[in-house]
């Protein structure tokens, strides 16, 4: 449970908020999943969208949400501080979300967090602790945007933030020889076709 | 051992096309129309028949699940849900079906939502996994453009429409009551049942939950018959699993295998065994970070299924093998998963809320042996007192691993303790 509040004292502030024509007709459609008069369901999606426009959930992209959703503001701000994805705070360019839950620690996410902690500036990279993102296989992991960096040590993923600050997008997934969850060296199973 | 001709995830990692083209040539929307001829009825009987426990964690029959949704639709809609939240500590598996064989899940959806007279679906996408839902969103568009969902779907005479809905990072949305409120627009807090789902679910209508492994293996069970699952494995714990291995082995990976395989075989057949070997072996968490973890004595012949994990006080869970070798600090290992459940505990039920909190603290303490010997007792005992005592099951599943840790590593526990009594006495 986030102990954080919808409105933050030390955010800039926006004066105000309106989904672009494209983000706007994407979240018309995302309504539409859902039976007439439960356009509520699709808040976690619009608040993503307004997310992705502005970089982070200032207060007035949370009104608009709710006005366009039909919802109290109140509970469109319980879904954004319920939901840890949300950024209540303005972000870097690249926000390195990076797992430390158990399988990621036993595989040396220590070093991992160490580097990125080292890398964020809070411009180019933001760093947040997050629990497990189920890539467990593939530990150590690090969720960059929207990309999963896996298989990582501390020379790794130095190389693909050096990467990123070059104005590159490194490959995501794996960082070492494998393919996806396979086990490394050479598959057991599935080899023939 | 299982061979290739008796997997289902034929592409698990991802080797090859992964659209409807690449699907269909594996086998996948072949002839759905005469599955669905079958009848609501014959679909969910030959689905018991199989013996298909639940895949997310709880092992419940499936086929008795879809059972108990209403025979009839009166004036409240039926609705498939489907649990793509994976979130447990050491589980991947669903991720590798939404982004390397989506059409295997979106032809059970179907399937399943036909035998339960659904006509709409909601496959429930953890918000991490973006590029996953991506892949699942294009596979469905496929599928609609192909005929294949939407109104008459496969030239069944069964509408049904399925939709992603992607979450926003909430551990607790995997439990099925918090998944529903969620879905329909709320902070992701477990209802309390009864009234259960099949009753009373999405919107308040007729609703059953599954996970994506289980809604995925159904049009295979049904292609290849009931009795072809049910000759997998051991009885009442019947088929193929997909197994994560992670950890401390050469080489962790997913991999499809036949359910009550030996423990050590699983990891030395598909993962290169333990780091340093077998004998380097500490402890495995089989099942999840929810269930017990079990000493190396144990894990020496131990079977990974529901029933063989349960006689050991464990539990197979998501079948996520969490692999620890000598080099571990245990008490550390399993404080982290003290920390992982008090974040995620969503503060409803006080014994939850203030427990988890109050275990980790505790489990810091003992992790440098800054504690009393009795209050190894005294954690015990508050890990009964939150066990059983909360809505939904995430109190019983941050108390079981700190219960796994005491009842096999307590000389461990007190060892630190001491050692920290006596540099403390002697300084």
């Amino acid at each position: 449970m986030a102990m954080i509040t919808a409105d933050p004292k030390d955010v800039p502030q926006v004066a105000s908020f309106t989904f672009t024509p494209e983000n706007l007709a994407k979240a018309q459609e995302l309504m539409a999943h859902y039976p007439p008069g439960r356009q509520a369901s699709a808040v976690i999606g619009v608040l993503d969208l307004a997310q992705r426009q502005q970089g982070w959930l200032p207060r007035v992209a949370m009104n608009e949400v709710a006005r366009l959703l039909d919802m109290a503001p109140i509970r469109v701000y319980e879904i954004a501080t319920f939901y840890t994805m949300f950024q209540l705070k303005p972000k870097g360019r690249y926000l390195l979300q990076v797992c430390t839950t158990t399988p990621c620690w036993l595989r040396g996410s220590d070093a991992v967090m160490k580097a990125c902690q080292h890398a964020a500036d809070g411009d180019v990279f933001s760093v947040q602790e997050v629990e497990c993102l189920g890539a467990c296989v593939n530990a150590p992991v690090v969720q960059i945007n929207d990309d999963f960096y896996e298989d990582l040590d501390e020379a790794s993923i130095n190389k693909v933030l050096d990467a990123f600050r070059r104005g590159e997008t490194p490959k995501p997934g794996p960082q070492i020889d494998r393919q996806t969850s396979g086990p490394e060296g050479g598959l057991t199973t599935l080899k023939g076709e | 051992m299982l061979g290739d001709k008796d997997r289902i995830f034929t592409n698990l990692y991802g080797a090859h096309d992964w659209r409807l083209a690449g699907a269909r040539a594996r086998g996948a929307w072949d002839n759905t129309k005469a599955l669905i001829e079958r009848g609501h009825d014959a679909i969910i009987e030959e689905m018991k028949k199989s013996g298909l426990r639940g895949r997310g964690g709880a092992g419940f029959p499936t086929g008795m699940k879809w059972s108990f949704m209403p025979k009839e639709v009166k004036d409240r809609p039926h609705y498939l849900v489907v649990n793509a939240d994976e979130s447990e500590p050491g589980t991947c598996k669903d991720r590798d079906i939404m982004r390397h064989d989506p059409h295997l899940l979106i032809e059970g959806c179907l399937i399943a939502g036909f035998a339960m007279r659904a006509h709409a679906g909601y496959i429930y996408v953890r918000g991490e996994f973006y590029n996953e839902a991506q892949n699942l969103i294009a596979a469905i568009k496929e599928a609609y453009d192909a005929g294949l969902l939407g109104k008459n779907a496969c030239g069944s005479g069964w509408d049904f429409d399925l939709y992603v809905h992607r979450g926003a990072g909430a551990y607790i949305c995997g439990e099925e009551t918090a998944l529903l409120e969620s879905l329909e627009g709320k902070k992701g807090m477990p209802r309390l049942k009864p009234p259960f789902p099949a009753g009373s679910g999405l919107y308040g209508c007729p609703t059953t939950v599954n996970n994506v492994e289980s809604i995925a293996v159904a049009p295979t069970i049904l292609r290849r018959g009931a009795a072809w699952f049910a000759g997998i494995g051991r009885p009442n714990n019947t088929g193929t699993k997909l197994f994560c291995i992670s950890g401390h082995v050469n080489k962790p990976c997913n991999v499809e295998e036949e359910m009550g395989i030996p423990l050590r075989e699983l990891i030395e057949r598909h993962c290169g065994g333990v780091r340093g070997g077998w004998d380097n072996l500490l402890a495995v968490i089989p099942g999840g970070a929810s269930v017990p973890l079990l000493p190396k004595s144990i894990c020496d012949t131990v079977l990974m299924d529901f029933d063989s994990l349960r006689d050991q006080k464990s539990g197979l869970g998501t079948a996520a093998v969490i692999v620890m070798d000598k080099s571990t600090d245990v008490v550390k290992a399993i404080a982290r998963l003290s920390y992982f459940y008090k974040h995620e505990s969503c503060g409803q039920c006080t014994p939850c809320r203030e427990g988890t909190g109050w275990m980790w603290r505790v489990m810091e303490r003992m992790v440098t042996g800054n504690a009393r010997i009795d209050e190894i007792d005294a954690l015990e005992d508050v890990t009964k007192q939150v066990e059983g005592h909360t809505i939904c099951a995430l109190g019983d599943a941050a108390a079981w691993p700190i219960q796994g840790l005491i009842r096999h590593f307590r000389p461990e526990m007190e060892r630190r303790i001491r050692a920290r009594t006596e540099k403390l006495a002697a300084e």
